[in-house]
């Protein structure tokens, strides 16, 4: 990777352009040529640098809910229960990290109600509290690579 | 609450793996769909404008780039200031994410959650020491989550 790619990953963090030939104007901002832009976003998702390039969509404007949650796991136990809650098809992202709270995965359900009762599912089977950390505001997502 | 219908559902469809690289990537999809270009891209627009679609952009690999330390950072500030300082959290350089979330008291006071990004354990610890001294004395306790393992990692994909 070199500086252009770090100015082309930069640049479509945000506004790319919903027109004709939107690649063309972005690559004008970048004194690229379209051609040249195309390719080197090709190279950047093939080498898996870009795990994606498109549109992402709002799960909670979408009537969809999505949370972030999480357990306490006694040691002993940590194996049964990354099987249980990783069984659930609601569980996107589930992650060790250090800290009493060892345990802390991403709930994606089609409404709140599902949310909810996929909470109270988890906590019956494992026997643990889930702690609900739903995200109340946004204050940024998105990457500023030094160029 | 702004409702998608069915046409808005299949643009969806068809562009959550990605947007074609091509010179006219919205006709590309118009022409898969049986749509008229001017339709799928007013219909983004409108998606775009109801915040159904958060942005339109390129999800980078921390990994890959290099970013290969990473920790969630969690942070207890006062109600009263914290749309004010996550605003000024999330624009610094080496935050990806930033949320304000729901404390668990007594057990949780922490309600800022960033995550950061470096090269570095060293570029991590000195991001942490920045976020410290921007929050100042609002910072009323703060702690780092490492992950150690990645449990489960579908393919799921949204802004947050």
């Amino acid at each position: 990777m070199d500086t252009i790619d770090r100015l082309i990953i930069n640049q479509l963090q945000s506004d790319f352009p919903i027109c004709e030939t939107p690649y063309q104007v972005v690559a004008e901002r970048l004194g690229l040529t379209e051609a040249c832009l195309i390719e080197r976003l090709q190279a950047l998702l093939d080498n898996g640098t870009l795990t994606r390039f498109g549109p992402l969509y709002h799960a909670e404007r979408m009537g969809g809910a999505l949370t972030l949650a999480a357990v306490k796991v006694p040691t002993e136990r940590f194996a049964e229960v990354t099987a249980l809650i990783n069984a659930f098809p609601e569980v996107a992202h589930n992650y060790a990290r250090s800290h009493e709270l060892n345990m802390w995965f991403v709930i994606a359900t089609e409404s709140l109600e599902q949310q909810q009762k996929t909470i109270t599912a988890i906590e019956q089977q494992t026997g643990l509290s889930v702690y609900n950390m739903p995200k109340l505001n946004e204050y940024f997502v998105g990457l500023k690579l030094e160029a | 609450m702004f409702t998608l219908d069915e046409t808005d559902l299949a643009i969806m469809h068809a562009t959550q793996s990605g947007l074609p690289l091509t010179a006219r990537p919205y006709h590309h999809i118009a022409e898969q769909l049986g749509l008229s270009a001017e339709d799928v891209m007013s219909r983004m627009v409108n998606m775009q404008e109801h915040g159904v679609i958060r942005r339109i952009g390129a999800v980078p690999n921390h990994y890959k780039l290099g970013y290969r330390f990473n920790g969630m950072t969690v942070w207890n500030i006062p109600d009263e200031v914290i749309d004010e300082l996550g605003a000024k959290v999330g624009q610094l350089d080496f935050v990806s994410h930033c949320y304000h979330r729901p404390r668990h008291l007594p057990e949780w006071p922490y309600n800022l959650f960033a995550m950061v990004h470096g090269k570095s354990q060293a570029a991590v610890d000195q991001q942490i020491k920045v976020m410290s001294e921007l929050l100042g004395k609002d910072n009323q306790g703060h702690e780092v989550l490492y992950s150690s393992e990645i449990l489960k990692k579908t393919g799921f994909r949204s802004g947050g």
